[in-house]
């Protein structure tokens, strides 16, 4: 973890390596075959679309994919959410989601230990200067908590 | 051109003094993260001269006061203040009088009150209105509300690749059953400047009332609505160095004076009983309430500022940053002209590689170089070129080749960061 613990001390840079990386080649990309939940997440200010899949063994997912197209934050988000989340129970899940919403939309200086447990998620905390890109980061997260609560709309971060 | 513009542009040199005019805009002296602002958003909205900034300022502070009702001296200075402002916006577009020119509160609201009162009064079912494919969502949505609310029907002109108007298929469109026409002068998401004096034209042998959505046109191009002959043309204050929240709906005044009134309220009446209600003479018929008297100020006040800058200068300067900036950015590999209209003005509508714009424009941002990145409230356009987006840089008189080479270096920067 020594490369993230880097990377949190250069938020200033949003483009870091590990965003790139994750919209040129993002993990987890392409639709699941039958999968137990679904949803749909849109952005209408940028146009990024966003669909979600996801495998359940009893409460946690055993599996998570998303395809659609959006800016390199939003692609990378949900690339980087898809790798956290394998495994994770659907509690687990919504817990990680409320801790990196706070992390980003928070009006106060990052705390070392918080920002630690979010991993390779912490990346993304360089939106923070960018208050209009929040929501690409937040789109997939939103998304999940859709599919989490069977919500049949499409979200939308409007 | 004037033979002393032609010299200085052939010299190398602005038509006018570009230092002192950026020395005008305050706002252009700021940094943005830490870099100089090189502010290419000026087709969302420009930035204010002190001229306009100070004008608001003096209303407030020495006369601020309601308009055409109070005999004290705040209220007839402000009055006289309003009134004038109509005079200058009338000379500004070669208006025959007064009163047609009506203050609103931009662009938007000037359609859509032309479609509630001219449209409602006059359009059944059947008829047909017709638009461009290049519209902002401003001057298709209130024709779509129109059509059903009276079983009219919208038709709509195509545009080719280059984003020029297919008059061919115009042609083809017209009718005995086009009542009205209604078409942007230039073309926000595009750059295109549109024959509107060619479609105006044509309409008119088919009896078609035309509104010119002249929001881009009036801080690029001199602007005669006599010469035009259109039967109403729109802008926004806000576009032409203006404040926000005031624009002007220009219209002949035997339609006006046909119109019912859009707003009921004060202003507009000349005796109302419980019963009944005589509206007032032209333009007050259409200003309902107290009006936005700051902006009216202000703008006439911005139309004041680019008539001493002159209109002439602005477009050849402007003429000569764009074909400059043109072939700038295309040195940038990847990058696509999205509008590449042979009249155009001010606008580069592009996408890079497969860098998403807002990406573009977060980049840009950091470099302090404003641009907006989206689908322009042009969805339309955005599906012709089948593209979700673009990044557009827009210019105005005040911009530079040195704004424009960081643009360029920016773009570069963009690349190596997503390659």
């Amino acid at each position: 973890m020594q490369g993230d613990v880097q990377l949190m001390f250069d938020l200033k840079d949003l483009y870091q390596e590990v965003i790139v990386d994750h919209n040129r080649s993002p993990r987890n990309f392409g639709k699941l075959d039958h999968p137990d939940r679904v949803a749909e997440g849109f952005n209408p200010l940028c146009g990024d679309k966003l669909n979600l899949y996801l495998k359940l063994e009893d409460d946690r997912i055993s599996d998570i994919h998303f395809d659609g197209s959006g800016c390199a934050i939003s692609v990378a988000s949900a690339s980087l959410m898809t790798e956290a989340l394998k495994g994770k129970t659907l509690a687990e899940a919504e817990a990680a989601f409320g801790q990196f919403h706070n992390l980003l939309t928070e009006d106060k200086p990052l705390d070392d230990e918080e920002v630690s447990k979010l991993g390779k998620l912490a990346a993304l905390l360089g939106v923070r200067a960018y208050p209009t890109r929040i929501k690409c980061a937040t789109l997939c997260w939103h998304t999940l908590h859709s599919a989490i609560e069977g919500d049949k709309a499409p979200v939308t971060t409007e | 051109m004037s033979q002393q513009i032609a010299e200085n542009l052939a010299n190398g040199r602005t038509p006018f003094a570009i230092d002192t005019i950026r020395s005008d805009f305050p706002v252009l002296a700021r940094e943005v993260r830490g870099k100089p602002l090189a502010y290419l958003d000026n087709a969302a909205t420009t930035q204010k001269p002190l001229p306009v900034i100070e004008a608001i300022d003096t209303y407030y502070r020495e006369y601020n006061s309601n308009i055409h009702r109070g005999v004290h001296t705040l209220s007839e200075r402000a009055t006289a203040a309003y009134e004038n402002a109509r005079t200058t916006v009338r000379r500004f577009i070669n208006a025959g009088n007064d009163k047609e020119i009506i203050f609103v509160r931009g662009a938007t609201e000037g359609i859509n009150l032309i479609a509630q009162s001219y449209g409602r009064a006059n359009l059944q079912a059947g008829d047909e209105i017709i638009i461009s494919e290049m519209e902002h969502h401003s001057n298709i949505v209130p024709w779509q509300m129109l059509c059903q609310q009276t079983g009219a029907v919208l038709k709509v002109i195509p545009i080719d690749e280059n984003g020029d108007l297919i008059l061919s298929e115009y042609e083809k469109l017209l009718g005995p059953k086009t009542r009205i026409v209604s078409i942007v002068h230039i073309s926000n998401a595009l750059g295109t400047i549109n024959p509107v004096r060619q479609v105006i034209e044509r309409a008119h042998e088919y009896n078609a009332v035309v509104v010119v959505d002249g929001a881009q046109a009036t801080p690029h191009a001199a602007v005669d609505v006599q010469a035009l002959d259109c039967d109403f043309y729109v802008f926004s204050g806000h576009k032409l160095f203006g404040p926000t929240g005031i624009g002007v709906l220009y219209g002949k005044q035997d339609l006006l004076e046909s119109m019912p009134p859009y707003q009921g309220g004060g202003d507009m009446i000349k005796v109302v009983t419980l019963e009944k209600t005589e509206y007032n003479e032209l333009p007050h018929k259409f200003e309902a309430g107290t009006p936005h008297i700051a902006g009216v100020i202000g703008l006439g006040k911005a139309v004041e500022y680019i008539q001493a800058v002159g209109l002439e200068a602005i477009v050849a300067y402007e003429h000569e940053l764009l074909d400059y900036a043109s072939l700038a950015v295309l040195e940038v590999p990847g990058l696509n002209l999205i509008g590449t209209a042979v009249q155009k003005t001010s606008i580069l509508s592009f996408t890079l590689d497969t860098i998403h714009p807002h990406d573009i424009g977060t980049i840009l941002d950091n470099d302090g170089i404003a641009i907006r990145a989206g689908h322009h409230c042009a969805m339309p356009v955005m599906q012709h070129f089948r593209v979700p987006a673009t990044a557009r840089a827009s210019l105005a008189f005040y911009n530079t080749r040195t704004e424009i080479d960081r643009l360029v270096k920016s773009l570069h920067k963009c690349r190596e960061m997503f390659s």
